[in-house]
């Protein structure tokens, strides 16, 4: 199920104005990827690109390639909707869509895809997610209860539950334990350990200690000022990044001198 | 442990001026709500006792109150339900229109035109619906009896004049079509940005988005604005009064020339020349409306509140 994402030359554009400048990387499959780096240098930006989610921002638009096991996702007549079905997304705040009950939004993905599906299929693929985002057993006695009731830990597992349950080939995660309290994080931590295992995972963290623990290759991005676009410094092994990196400012921002 | 407890006396918060003048007007508004409530309902109740004691044989068309109201009470439910059935999903497609499809050079301009037409006064419909809509239906409605015509609701003969309670319902359906597009659109901008875009990426389409996402969050919102609308074209007198052809009838067909009346149609028409019990007839008639609306309220309402945990509110 897990793939390859290599990105050429990546710039990305709000309008006029260049948010992303010149990245060039290739992400292995089973393998949690961190981007770390000061706000707004455009690693948020740039992980919504690997599943076309800039585009919901009117003006925003992409040039280079991002290629998913070969397959350009910015090739002509490529269906962004179809991008999105094969690159999940966990968002910074938990979302549940809150007139949904638990299981409804376990399949809510799985419904766009494939209308007819039998009850038992329904519930074992709703049991298979939420054992697989470590939640089942904390919500198999209400699964019709809506989703909006559990704790936000809970609520963000349930996300992942969701975004899983489409079997996608990557999963981006965008800062997906800054509204969560330590015991949450750390839940969600050992979750994408597991996850590894099926899927390539891609996070934004502005934790990183976070990072250091839950990655095995990390991105530095940077920018120069206030209106300059972001770049990628560095990208290296996780141990790397933390211990010796080759780049002054990445061994500055790890260290804590800035950002 | 030896001490003699104590009873704990609450702490009493510190009562500043500024919090009792807002609270003491708060509070005055609104009661001054359930006060003007029930002015009207007494005045209502007080008048039409007359009408409810009086002997059958004195009501108008001398079969007791009862069956003088039945056909005006079921008129105004009908039309009423035809003109929500046409409107609400007009007004839920053009607030979606407004609210995510329109550009934006195009959106706020339309949302103008929309809130202008709630401007116009009903008698200005009643015009248009009797000297612009009634003669131009009657080709469309000699099709439908036509082509539709075994369905009982466009049975013939149609009314040569087009004055048909489809005809007023279509002219309600434009008064209460504003309200109900201002405010679901008002709901659907609310719409969360992060279940939005939940939803796309999951891999929906900008339909599917709206279908899992803008219209469960707007559902209360949606059911709230048809109640006004509602409200509005069960009381609406001058449009109805105008257009419509009435008799004291009891049928749901939509073309033809007898059509039931509505309470308050029959009220603003027969007032004038009205005395004594015949007032007193008509006044009960307005308890009625004043009733029905109490109920339709109080189901929409229900249907809301059934579904709160979903609601999205937490």
């Amino acid at each position: 199920m897990s793939k390859r994402i290599e990105v050429n030359d990546l710039n990305v554009y709000y309008g006029k104005f260049k948010a992303v400048e010149d990245v060039s990387l290739t992400i292995e499959p089973r393998t949690v990827t961190a981007f770390i780096g000061p706000s707004g240098c455009g690693k948020s930006t740039f992980l919504r690109t690997l599943n076309r989610m800039h585009e919901v921002i009117p003006g925003a638009y992409v040039e280079g390639d991002v290629l998913i096991d070969g397959n350009n996702l910015y090739g002509q007549g490529v269906d962004p909707v179809l991008v999105r079905r094969q690159v999940g997304m966990v968002f910074q705040r938990p979302n549940p869509f809150p007139t949904m009950s638990i299981k409804d939004n376990v399949l809510a993905g799985v419904k766009l895809n494939n209308r007819r599906m039998s009850k038992n299929d329904a519930d074992d693929l709703a049991e298979r997610s939420l054992r697989g985002a470590n939640l089942w057993n904390e919500v198999k006695d209400r699964l019709d209860k809506p989703g909006s009731g559990l704790s936000g830990g809970q609520q963000q597992r349930l996300c992942i539950a969701r975004a899983i349950a489409v079997q996608p080939d990557v999963v981006l995660m965008d800062e997906p334990c800054s509204a969560l309290d330590p015991i949450s994080t750390l839940a969600i931590e050992d979750l994408i350990e597991e996850l590894k295992q099926d899927y390539t995972i891609v996070i934004v963290t502005h934790n990183m200690q976070q990072a250091s623990r839950v990655s095995d290759r990390t991105a530095f991005f940077n920018i120069a000022g206030t209106g300059k676009p972001g770049k990628l410094i560095e990208y290296d092994d996780t141990d790397t990044i933390f211990s010796k990196p080759s780049v002054q400012a990445t061994e500055d921002y790890v260290s804590g001198r800035f950002g | 442990m030896t001490a003699v407890a104590k009873t704990p006396t609450a702490i009493k918060a510190k009562q500043r001026p500024g919090d009792r003048v807002f609270s003491a007007s708060t509070v005055f508004a609104g009661s001054l709500i359930l006060v003007i409530l029930a002015a009207v309902a007494l005045f209502l109740i007080a008048q039409s006792v007359p009408a409810f004691a009086a002997d059958p044989a004195d009501i108008v068309g001398g079969e007791g109150f009862w069956s003088y109201v039945a056909p005006l009470a079921f008129g105004t439910v009908w039309g009423a339900i035809i003109a929500l059935a046409i409107a609400v999903p007009l007004s839920i497609g053009i607030a979606l229109f407004i609210s995510h499809y329109a550009p934006r050079r195009l959106a706020s301009p339309l949302g103008y035109v929309i809130d202008l037409l709630a401007a116009v006064p009903s008698v200005v419909y009643g015009l248009w619906g009797i000297g612009v809509l009634a003669p131009a239906v009657v080709p469309f409605y000699l099709w439908l009896t036509e082509n539709l015509g075994w369905f009982p609701l466009f049975s013939g003969p149609v009314s040569g004049t087009g004055r048909t309670i489809l005809t007023v319902a279509v002219v309600l359906a434009v008064m209460i079509l504003p309200i109900i597009t201002a405010l679901s659109r008002e709901i659907f901008l609310q719409t969360p940005r992060l279940h939005e875009e939940a939803a796309l990426a999951l891999g929906a389409t900008r339909w599917e988005m709206i279908r899992i996402a803008v219209l469960p969050f707007g559902r209360p919102g949606i059911v709230s604005a048809s109640m006004l609308g509602l409200g509005r074209a069960l009381g609406e007198t001058m449009a109805v009064a105008i257009i419509l052809s009435p008799a004291a009838i009891v049928k749901f067909a939509l073309l033809q020339q007898q059509n039931p009346n509505t309470i308050a149609a029959n009220i603003a028409l027969s007032f004038p020349e009205s005395f004594g019990l015949g007032t007193n007839t008509l006044i009960a008639s307005g308890l009625m409306l004043f009733v029905i609306t109490l109920v339709v309220n109080s189901i929409a309402r229900y249907i809301v509140n059934r579904r709160k945990a979903f609601s999205g509110a937490n």
